[in-house]
């Protein structure tokens, strides 16, 4: 009995111990984005000198499902202390309770120095990226325009990579039906326009797959698997300027939108959290980026240091800006969630 | 009498001290029973926590639904009087705007919202917009004003529907699984036919299941039969390569197939090389190369892949137990070879096809990530549907749901198995 008390005390010691020893790391951050060639950019450009500076970063990854964030913060068992969200996943989120509000002064930064940064409380403005069609140019001819390659299944036989959600698919849908670029929420907002835009998605429905990490469209291009897939626009430069692909981004109905840090609430790391926001939009290192990935710095202090050769190939680009639909992030924070859950049962019916 | 000092002399036997002797041997026995009590507690803990206590809680969360209650508190106590037939009076409006405030400083209208909008789809939006404008609303009358946020409230259905989800508990759940409904007057009846996509899922998890299992089954048993009576060189090589693949994780073997089966991979290249492209072109079966990635048939051979050695080791083992000597005893007494088998060997195999067979259909009913992997929208199973509600959906009384429908069948397939084949009548060898 002796012998097991002197155990028993000995694994408390040892717990103790422990314990000290992650106060000790209690600045330990956990950082999560959207994994691949972009979360790489992010690591050359942010967490490798965060960590440098005498920080710790523990990386993790998502494909943008705001629901893993809501659990936590609902289960007060926030174990994320950044995360890298789109704009309707800001709002969203905002709106509910699930991120904290920024504190600018705390943050040490102006906020009129960032586009968009007053659309949200909630989130710092990080990068802009766009949302793109691309093609094989060694295996498939140029499409006239996007609603060409994606639903013309009779002059493009072959199956499409697109990503398993609603937003942009819907709204190039009602487009690619006819509807004019200035009315597609006017009709996407009833649910005889929901109806309408999966009714146009029933006719490729069977020549799609279904993609969910942003790394899979330009795979499944690569693979041969696809004639056309959709992707953010810098998994696809990646893959021309990384891997030597000879794929070709349709900017036609490019899809643009921002991506935030933001600050699950009920961090105990809140102040990492911020230490890391600032060091992250310093103009310098968010004009490195584009080193890796050809995305915007969303600090508009950036744009002079950016090397003008990968301007031609952001979304802000004149030539790339023709025929730009720009989403409406408010609509899909707003009615994202419904859309969703119809969306999942259109598909698996 | 005069026998107060004797023992009474009713015929039971007693130890020295008096005590019956059954009760003495009881006491000196159950320390030992608790010594070997102690010995099975931990698995009888582990099983309470790990299995037990988490089935209680995934029922209890299928029917345990507070948000509305606990977000409007006050909105809920006053649509009690409410008759549901026209709107209801100002009290409810004067409550709800109270509970509206409240709610939007706590930022909790996206909950209520939430769930609100698994009955009326579309509400969500509309609940935190008027979250939103609550605050501009200071005095009496509040009905018009309420209504002039958003004419959703001037409709007796969404009161109806605030009032059905008020309770802590709720049917809701388990019926919209069954694509099933609760109108406003409490009758059930069926969803809307591009809501109603539940059924089909069980019906497809069922009927997947189903066939691998056959498949299982028509493939394993010959292979079974020959490992049982191989010489036992032969028959130790052949079982390595039955055992091999099922070492393997069952993530690499799918991912695995995933490779072979991609359009213009190993496996088209296959039917191209042995003409059956060509064949299944000329009949007209095929139109061009063959599409199996993302299809029912890669998640039907994947799974039949990786369920194979499930349903044949417990064949294997009935069969190495079957004496040689009934065989003979069949032919010697005028059967046919075919007609000795069917009548003499196949049923004393009978238990080791049971166990096979249950075991597999068991384990594809809970099968994900084979159909995620290899399978297309239309060919994921409820199991993926319950990862989906937690991980995307974040809908937790869903996903119970969806538990509770897939443990029921299981238990109803399993009663039915045991009335049908007898479960003692199951051996694993």
């Amino acid at each position: 009995m002796k012998k097991f008390a002197t155990l028993f005390g000995a694994a408390l010691l040892a717990g103790s111990a422990l314990s000290a020893a992650q106060a000790l790391a209690a600045d330990d951050l956990t950082i999560t984005s959207w994994g691949g060639a972009y979360q790489e950019s992010q690591r050359n450009a942010f967490f490798t000198p965060f960590v440098a500076a005498g920080n710790k970063v523990t990386e993790a990854e998502y494909n943008g499902e705001i629901a893993k964030i809501r659990a936590m913060v609902e289960a007060k068992a926030v174990t994320w202390d950044v995360v890298d969200v789109d704009t309707q996943t800001a709002l969203a989120g905002c709106a509910e309770g699930t991120f904290e509000t920024i504190d600018w002064g705390k943050l040490g930064l102006d906020k009129s120095k960032f586009i968009g940064g007053d659309v949200t409380d909630c989130a710092v403005p990080n990068i802009l990226y766009s949302t793109v069609a691309a093609y094989d140019t060694s295996k498939t001819q140029a499409p006239a325009d996007l609603f060409e390659a994606l639903f013309d299944t009779k002059k493009f036989p072959g199956k499409r990579a697109l990503q398993k959600s609603p937003f942009v698919n819907l709204e190039w849908a009602l487009m690619a039906d006819g509807v004019a670029p200035a009315d597609v929420y006017k009709v996407l907002g009833t649910d005889e326009g929901v109806e309408r835009a999966l009714k146009k998605l029933d006719t490729i429905k069977k020549d799609v797959i279904w993609w969910e990490s942003g790394a899979q469209g330009p795979q499944l291009l690569a693979d041969g698997q696809v004639v056309f897939a959709t992707s953010w626009n810098g998994r696809f430069y990646n893959a021309i300027k990384t891997d030597k692909k000879p794929f070709k981004i349709i900017w036609d109905r490019q899809a643009p939108d921002w991506d935030w840090w933001a600050i699950p609430k009920g961090t105990p790391k809140i102040d990492g959290a911020y230490r890391f926001i600032t060091f992250a939009s310093d103009p310098q290192r968010m004009a490195d980026q584009t080193k890796w990935i050809s995305y915007g710095p969303a600090n508009k202090d950036s744009a002079p240091l950016i090397d003008p050769a990968i301007l031609p190939d952001l979304p802000s680009a004149p030539d790339n800006l023709k025929t730009v639909f720009y989403p409406d992030p408010q609509f899909w924070g707003d009615k994202g969630d419904e859309l969703r859950e119809r969306f999942n049962a259109w598909l698996a019916q | 009498m005069a026998m107060a000092q004797a023992l009474p002399n009713d015929g039971v036997m007693r130890a020295a001290d008096g005590t019956p002797l059954k009760v003495a041997l009881a006491r000196a026995e159950r320390a030992e029973k608790l010594k070997a009590m102690a010995l099975v507690l931990p698995l009888f803990a582990f099983i309470i926590f790990s299995f037990v206590v988490p089935i209680l809680i995934m029922l209890y969360n299928s029917v345990y639904d507070p948000d509305v209650a606990e977000n409007m508190p006050q909105t809920v106590v006053a649509l009690k009087s409410w008759d549901g037939k026209d709107l209801p009076p100002e009290e409810v409006f004067a409550a709800f705007v109270a509970d509206m405030k409240e709610a939007q400083r706590n930022k909790q209208t996206a909950l209520i919202g939430k769930r609100l909008n698994y009955e009326m789809s579309g509400i969500r939006s509309k609940v935190v917009a008027t979250g939103r404008k609550i605050g501009s609303i200071e005095a009496a009358p509040y009905r018009d004003q309420v209504i002039a946020i958003d004419k959703v409230w001037g409709e007796p259905e969404t009161w109806a529907t605030i009032k059905r989800s008020a309770s802590d508990y709720t049917p809701f759940y388990i019926l919209s699984m069954l694509d099933l409904r609760q109108n406003p007057d409490g009758s059930i009846e069926a969803v809307p036919a591009d809501r109603a996509i539940y059924k089909s899922i069980l019906a497809r998890t069922l009927g997947i299941s189903l066939l691998v299992t056959l498949l299982t089954l028509v493939l394993g048993y010959p292979v079974a039969y020959l490992l049982a009576t191989s010489p036992q060189r032969t028959a130790s090589i052949l079982m390595i390569f039955v055992l091999l693949p099922f070492w393997t994780s069952l993530l690499v073997r799918t991912t695995a197939w995933m490779v072979l089966m991609t359009d213009g991979g190993v496996f088209a290249g296959l039917l191209h090389l042995t003409g059956i492209t060509w064949f299944l072109n000329l009949i007209g079966v095929l139109n061009g190369e063959p599409q199996l990635f993302k299809t029912r048939f890669a998640t039907v051979v994947a799974m039949t892949h990786i369920q194979l050695p499930f349903t044949l080791l417990p064949i294997y083992s009935v069969m190495k137990t079957i004496s040689p000597t009934y065989m003979r005893a069949a032919k010697s007494l005028g059967g046919t070879p075919f007609y000795s088998f069917i009548r003499v060997y196949m049923p004393q195999t009978l238990p080791g096809v049971a166990a096979g067979c249950l075991l597999t259909f068991i384990l594809c009913l809970g099968y994900y990530i084979t159909p995620a992997i290899v399978g297309g929208p239309t060919d994921q199973m409820i199991s993926g549907f319950i990862e989906r509600a937690i991980n995307s959906e974040n809908n937790w009384g869903k996903a119970s749901a969806l538990g509770v429908i897939l443990l029921t069948a299981t238990l109803i397939l399993y009663y039915v198995y045991n009335k049908l084949v007898g479960i003692d009548r199951m051996k694993l060898g």
